[in-house]
C-alpha cells in the first residue's frame, strides 16, 4: 500500500463511507492520474518535438498561439475533434472503427505499471517487466487490422512492415530483458529500481551493450526514424493511417508519442536507475521533515528524476529523427537477426559472468 | 443559445486557423517556393502549418502550387473530394489562379484551377515569393476567423456546386482546346 493510498483511505473512513466505495475512487484517482499524465505528457511532447526539430534546422518553430506557441497542440487538437470523420466504402467497417481503440487500449494500460516513484505505481506486479512487452504487443496487431480494413494497398504494406518489425525487434528485446533480470534478480519494476539505490549500480554500467540493443531496437518498436517503415511518407503516402482521418487518426497520432513517452520511462526504469536520485540522497532526508510532509516531498522528488531521465531518452530519439535519414526494410531485418541476437547473447553472457563475480564478492 | 453557439464558433475558428496542415501537393515550379516556406529563412512553422501531411485524409490545407494540366486535372478533383470539411484552397502562382503565361495559349493547361475546384484565396506572381505564400495563409486565417459553423454549412453547399464531375472535366478539357484552336 502507498502512503498516498493510506492517506486516502484514513480520510475517507472518518466519513463512514463504504470500504468497497473507497477502493473504487482509488482505482478512479489512478486511472485519472494517470491519463491526465499521458495527456500532458502527449500534449507536451507534441510541441517539445516541434519546436526542438525547428531548432535543429535554425527555425522558429510554432510560436503564434500561447505564449512561444505552448498552446499550439491544444489548437490542433480541438480542430481534429472538429474535423469530419470519414469512412471509406472499400473499408471493412467493425476493424476498420475498431483497430485505433486496440492501438491506443494497450498503450494507455502499459502507463499503471511503471513506478514513478515509490509510492506512485498503480499496478504492483511480479512480473511488470514482462508484462510491459506482452502487453506492448498489442498495438501491432492494432496497426495490422487498420492496414488491412482501410482497403488500401498502401495501408496495407505498412501494417505488414509493423508486423515484421516487430517479431524481428522483440527478440533481442527480449534476451536484453533476460540481462536485466540476471542483473537484479526480479521481474517486479519496483524491485529492479530498488536494486540500483545509487549511480554505480545502476544497470547501464555491466550492460551498456545492452542499453544499446535495446535502444535501438525501442526505436524499431517505436516506429520512429530512422525505423519509421509503417508510416515511411515517400514510400506510402502515410503508412497504415493513410485512410483515418479526424479523431480515428488523432488516437494513432496519440498512441504513438504515448508510447514513445512510456518506453522511455521503460529504458529510464531498467537501465538509468528509475525514479533513484542519481546522488544517492534526496532533499527531503536531508531536512528533519515530519513524515507524510517528508514522503510526500520525497516522492515528487523522485518523479521529478524518473521525468528528467525520461526527457534525456525523448531529447535523444529526436536528435536521432532529426539527424538521420530512413533505413531500408531488409537492412533493418538483417540488423535484428544477425548483429543484434548474437550481440545480445554475448550480452547475456557477460551479464552472467559479472552477477557471478557480485554474489561471489 | 446564439451565446453558446458563437464561443464554440470562436473556439473552433480559434483552433482551425492555427492549425492548418496542408498537403503535399507539388506540380510545378512553384512547388520550391512552397517548400521554401517551410524551410529556415521563412518558417510556416510559426503559424502552425508545417506539418505537411502526405495523406489528404489528414490536410485541411490544398495549395495547388503549379500549372494544373488537363491530365492532373481529374487527379486535383480526387484529392479535394478525399479531404475531409473544413477543407480550403489556396490557388498559388498565375498558372493556378488562370493558367497563367499558358492563358489561350495552350492545349494541355486548365486556364484556372478554380474551373475544377473551389479556391478560397487567390495567389498570383510566377512563381510567387515565400513571403507572399505566408502572406496567403495569413489571409485565410483572418478569412477562417470570421466564419461560424451554421453558415459553413452554406457554404459547403456552395462549394460543391462549383465542383466538376469527370464528365464536366471532359466538356471542359474539349473547351479549352477548342480555344487554343481558335487562337492558332
Amino acid at each position: 500500500m502507498s502512503i498516498f493510498n493510506l492517506i486516502f483511505v484514513e480520510y475517507l473512513l472518518k466519513f463512514n463511507i463504504l470500504e468497497w466505495l473507497i477502493f473504487v475512487l482509488w482505482q478512479i484517482i489512478c486511472f485519472v492520474f494517470i491519463s491526465l499524465l499521458m495527456i500532458f505528457a502527449v500534449l507536451f511532447l507534441v510541441l517539445f518535438e516541434r519546436k526542438y526539430l525547428a531548432f535543429f534546422t535554425r527555425r522558429k518553430g510554432p510560436n503564434r498561439v500561447g505564449l512561444y506557441g505552448c498552446l499550439q497542440t491544444v489548437a490542433d487538437g480541438i480542430k481534429i475533434l472538429f474535423k469530419e470523420n470519414i469512412t471509406p466504402k472499400n473499408a471493412d467497417k467493425f476493424i476498420y472503427f475498431v483497430a485505433p481503440i486496440i492501438v491506443f487500449a494497450p498503450i494507455l494500460t502499459v502507463y499503471s505499471l511503471i513506478p514513478f516513484s515509490s509510492d506512485i505505481n498503480s499496478y504492483k506486479s511480479d512480473i511488470g517487466i514482462l508484462l510491459f512487452m506482452a502487453i506492448l504487443s498489442l498495438p501491432i496487431t492494432g496497426i495490422l487490422f487498420a492496414g488491412y480494413s482501410s482497403g488500401n494497398k498502401y495501408s496495407l504494406i505498412g501494417g505488414m512492415r509493423s508486423c515484421i518489425q516487430a517479431i524481428s525487434s522483440e527478440i533481442p528485446i527480449f534476451l536484453t530483458l533476460a540481462g536485466i533480470v540476471i542483473l537484479t534478480g526480479s521481474m517486479n519494476l519496483n524491485e529492479i529500481v530498488k536494486a540500483q539505490y545509487s549511480f554505480l549500480q545502476w544497470n547501464i554500467f555491466p550492460a551498456i551493450l545492452g542499453f544499446i540493443i535495446f535502444f535501438i531496437c525501442s526505436l524499431i518498436t517505436l516506429n520512429r526514424i530512422p525505423f519509421d517503415f509503417p508510416e515511411a511518407e515517400s514510400e506510402l503516402v502515410a503508412g497504415y493511417n493513410s485512410e483515418y482521418s479526424g479523431m480515428k487518426f488523432a488516437m494513432f497520432f496519440l498512441g504513438e508519442y504515448a508510447l514513445t513517452f512510456i518506453f522511455s520511462t521503460y529504458i529510464a526504469t531498467l537501465f538509468l536507475g528509475g525514479y533513484n536520485s542519481p546522488f544517492g540522497f534526496y532533499m527531503a532526508d536531508l531536512f528533519d521533515l515530519r513524515l507524510i510532509t517528508g514522503e510526500l516531498i520525497r516522492n515528487i522528488e523522485q518523479f521529478f528524476w524518473l521525468i528528467l531521465k525520461t526527457f534525456l531518452l525523448i531529447l535523444i530519439i529526436m536528435w536521432i529523427r532529426a539527424a538521420y535519414p530512413r533505413f531500408k526494410t531488409d537492412k533493418t531485418l538483417e540488423l535484428c537477426w544477425y548483429i543484434f541476437i548474437p550481440l545480445a547473447i554475448f550480452n547475456l553472457f557477460v551479464l552472467c559472468i559479472v552477477q557471478y563475480f557480485r554474489e561471489s564478492l | 443559445m446564439n451565446i453558446i453557439l458563437s464561443t464554440i464558433d470562436a473556439i473552433s475558428n480559434w483552433a482551425r486557423s492555427n492549425s492548418l496542415w496542408p498537403l503535399t501537393f507539388a506540380t510545378s515550379c512553384c512547388g520550391i517556393e512552397m517548400m521554401s516556406v517551410s524551410a529556415s529563412d521563412y518558417d510556416i512553422a510559426r503559424f502552425g502549418s508545417e506539418v505537411f501531411r502526405a495523406s489528404p485524409r489528414q490536410a485541411d490545407l490544398l495549395i495547388i502550387a503549379g500549372t494544373i494540366t488537363h491530365k492532373m486535372a481529374p487527379l486535383l478533383l480526387k484529392l479535394y473530394e478525399q479531404m475531409p470539411e473544413p477543407k480550403y484552397v489556396i490557388a498559388m502562382g498565375a498558372c493556378a489562379c488562370s493558367g497563367g503565361m499558358f492563358k489561350n495559349n495552350s492545349y494541355s493547361v486548365v486556364y484556372g484551377a478554380d474551373k475544377i475546384i473551389p479556391v478560397d484565396i487567390y495567389l498570383p506572381m510566377c512563381p510567387p515569393k515565400p513571403e507572399a505564400l505566408i502572406d496567403a495563409i495569413r489571409k485565410l486565417q483572418s478569412e477562417i476567423k470570421k466564419e461560424s459553423l451554421t453558415t459553413r454549412k452554406e457554404l459547403i453547399a456552395k462549394h460543391k456546386s462549383k465542383l466538376k464531375i469527370q464528365d464536366d472535366l471532359d466538356i471542359l478539357i474539349q473547351e479549352d482546346v477548342n480555344i487554343f484552336k481558335m487562337g492558332i
